[in-house]
């Protein structure tokens, strides 16, 4: 389980390191993000909610089935958008409003 | 984790705080921000919260939470819940505390909602209950609402990515706590009147499901090391039912929960030829675990819970539901093109954990919810007795000791000051920690690196304490050498190095996993007798008896860990430590 930080999107905001509740996530001397100890990553998703730039994906391990694709989460006003981007290119989204409850 | 093998920069501890107040929360989980909540509304006492990540996101709640699973819905009363979480633990917890917290989940739920949490009501404004316990909520927020309303309070000192290691006890009294900056070389003697334990429980004792590169796809959070546990034990507090370990039934790979999905859409439990077995092995959360491990092994897996044929809506539903908790499984879903309306969703059985919000581990407390260490109190799932707690039921246990540290701090206010300790022996205490320190970050040249010794605990507990490949089961036999192996990592963890303050954590959370592992192994041989398939399947006892309906508790007393039997605590009393 694991993120993959795109570091020519990263805007050195530091909001990414602040949040992750393992600590794994670390900036270089010019501020630029990167994971330390991607095995060690819950999968938990607060850094990608975190990161306005859309600069972190989250992706599955091969170890579990993970076949190459990236999700990403938007948060515009009261909407999470989840991208989800396939190794083939092609794309999937789902809305969630925030202030609508789980069905289940 | 890596660790600096080959690392010749030598770190010194260049700084020694000393911090006094008069509560330490140590752990800004749920529990604790909700205590210091409670706290606030109740005292005017100074408060310090030392976490080891930042408290907006960490613990339990990072990624968020699906539902309420603890709340009395209409038509059901605080008992009925008591009831519930005892027949699912075959009678071995501490009625006390679950009445006492049973009685407090509709007001932390209430508090929450006023905090911003959405709950789904009905046309009526009445909350929407999912079965008989459960209510609908988007607790994807949850964490990041209370981290909010206690950044807010007034006289609360937070000092995220500190790492508390040891209490402070004299005469068997907490005095506060000693820990380390996890960004830079600082040690902290936090020194407190009362001090509330809210750590969380034990991941990483055992192999996990995927132990190569996605080993942290677990189902508790694995940055929750047992420290709480392990300060616990070595300094000699009471600790309760270790041995109910607990195993969680989760979506294979993603190790995503299956509640969701079982309450949801009714899914139900079926083996590779279709059969429903969840019927034949019972309906408690270790006999689901069961189940499941027994038709794999007669050869009826993989098992799935039966999703296939469900409607559009549903699918949609559950994707939703699961990006609010457990992104990884939307993202399966999606990745692999099929909903699953159109493919079972496969289940396995998680490493066991040590989790007191779960099942029964944990601290041996007082209705109050304070340990035998006195003025140290416990909430969480660090807290033993009280299984099925949950979100809602860890706020209720940080509530209840909040409001006995505020009387207590009250009262001892009125009475004659207490002596504290003069700087000088506080300045020598924390200069004897700091060397501690020290010592790990400039050893030369060590042989083996902190996640060797991590691998091998793991390989350990699981060959021999009842891990995945031994389908949870052990005899006494194993145990013995489980106990053995483990005393010699206790002893290999001296000569490891850290390169910086991060890899001198992960020490001290291999440490206190070591130390937790050997109290596991402990409890496990002292029932004789198997209550809980799974959670404890010892195999020189395979039957249950009435003469095991008695508490398992464990003391380090001189460097040994003493066994004590307890008998029942039942609900109507209200239950104090006496000897």
């Amino acid at each position: 389980m694991s993120i993959a930080i795109d570091q020519t999107l990263c805007k050195a905001c530091g909001a990414c390191e602040k949040v992750c509740p393992g600590s794994l996530i670390k900036q270089r001397a010019d501020g630029i993000a990167y994971i330390k100890y991607p095995k060690d990553c819950w999968g938990c998703s607060s850094c990608i909610k975190e990161c306005h730039f859309g600069a972190i994906a989250l992706y599955l391990g091969a170890d579990i089935g993970g076949m190459g694709s990236r999700m990403q989460v938007q948060s515009k006003g009261d909407e999470l958008y989840w991208n989800l981007t396939r190794r083939d290119g092609s794309h999937e989204q789902i809305v969630i409003n925030k202030k609508e409850s789980n069905k289940y | 984790m890596q660790t600096g093998a080959t690392q010749t920069n030598l770190v010194q501890i260049q700084e020694k705080k000393i911090l006094h107040t008069d509560v330490l929360i140590i752990g800004g989980g749920t529990a604790g921000c909700y205590a210091a909540l409670t706290l606030r509304e109740h005292s005017g006492c100074s408060i310090v919260i030392a976490e080891k990540a930042n408290i907006k996101r960490s613990g339990c709640l990072a990624a968020g939470v699906n539902a309420i699973n603890a709340y009395i819905v209409d038509g059901q009363k605080p008992e009925d819940y008591v009831n519930y979480a005892k027949r699912d633990a075959d009678g071995i917890v501490r009625e006390d505390l679950l009445l006492t917290m049973s009685e407090g989940l509709n007001r932390v739920t209430e508090k929450m909602e006023r905090l911003g949490l959405v709950i789904l009501k009905d046309e009526n404004g009445k909350y929407v209950a999912r079965g008989n316990r459960n209510i609908k909520i988007n607790g994807e927020n949850m964490k990041p609402l209370l981290a909010q309303a206690v950044e807010a309070l007034p006289d609360v000192t937070i000092l995220n990515r500190v790492n508390i290691t040891d209490y402070i006890v004299a005469d068997n009294t907490i005095q506060g706590a000693f820990g380390f900056s996890m960004e830079e070389p600082i040690a902290y003697e936090i020194r407190a009147k009362k001090v509330l334990c809210a750590t969380g429980g034990a991941a990483g004792l055992y192999r996990p499901n995927n132990p190569g590169f996605s080993r942290h796809k677990m189902w508790y959070p694995p940055f929750n090391t047992g420290a709480g546990y392990a300060m616990g034990i070595n300094s000699g507090a009471e600790m309760t039912t270790f041995e109910m370990r607990f195993i969680a039934l989760r979506c294979k790979d993603t190790i995503a929960p299956t509640g969701t999905i079982a309450q949801g859409v009714g899914a139900k439990q079926v083996n590779a030829k279709g059969e429903v077995y969840e019927t034949h092995y019972g309906l408690t959360t270790s006999e689901r675990v069961y189940g499941t491990v027994m038709e794999n092994l007669q050869g009826r897996g993989p098992c799935y819970l039966r999703t296939e044929g469900i409607t559009a809506a549903q699918d949609e539903s559950l994707k939703k539901a699961y990006l609010n908790m457990a992104p990884s499984q939307t993202l399966k879903w999606l990745e692999s093109g099929k909903d699953p309306s159109e493919q079972n969703v496969e289940i396995e059985g998680t490493e066991p954990y040590i989790v007191g919000g779960h099942t029964a581990s944990g601290y041996w407390v007082d209705t109050n919810r304070e340990t035998t260490i006195h003025g140290l109190y416990a909430a969480g799932d660090v807290a033993g007795g009280c299984p099925q707690k949950y979100v809602t039921g860890a706020m209720v246990e940080g509530e209840i000791a909040a409001e006995h540290i505020s009387e207590q701090l009250a009262k001892e206010a009125a009475q004659q000051e207490q002596p504290t300790p003069e700087s000088e022996t506080e300045q020598q205490e924390l200069d004897q920690k700091a060397a501690e320190y020290e010592r790990y970050l400039n050893k030369q040249q060590p042989l083996f690196t902190t996640e060797q010794l991590e691998e091998a605990m793991q390989k350990v507990m699981d060959n021999y304490a009842g891990g995945i490949s031994t389908h949870y089961q052990f005899n006494e036999q194993q145990l013995a050498l489980a106990e053995e192996k483990i005393r010699q990592l206790i002893e290999l963890a001296e000569d490891l190095s850290a390169s910086d303050m991060h890899e001198l954590m992960f020490i001290y959370e291999l440490k206190e996993r070591l130390t937790v592992c050997l109290s596991v192994i402990a409890h496990l041989g002292a029932r004789k007798e198997t209550r809980w398939h799974s959670f404890a399947e010892n195999l020189d006892y395979p039957e249950k008896s009435d003469e095991w309906l008695r508490y398992v508790n464990s003391k380090m007393e001189n460097g040994k860990l003493q066994i004590i039997y307890r008998d029942l605590v039942g609900r109507e009393e209200r239950y104090e430590h006496r000897d």
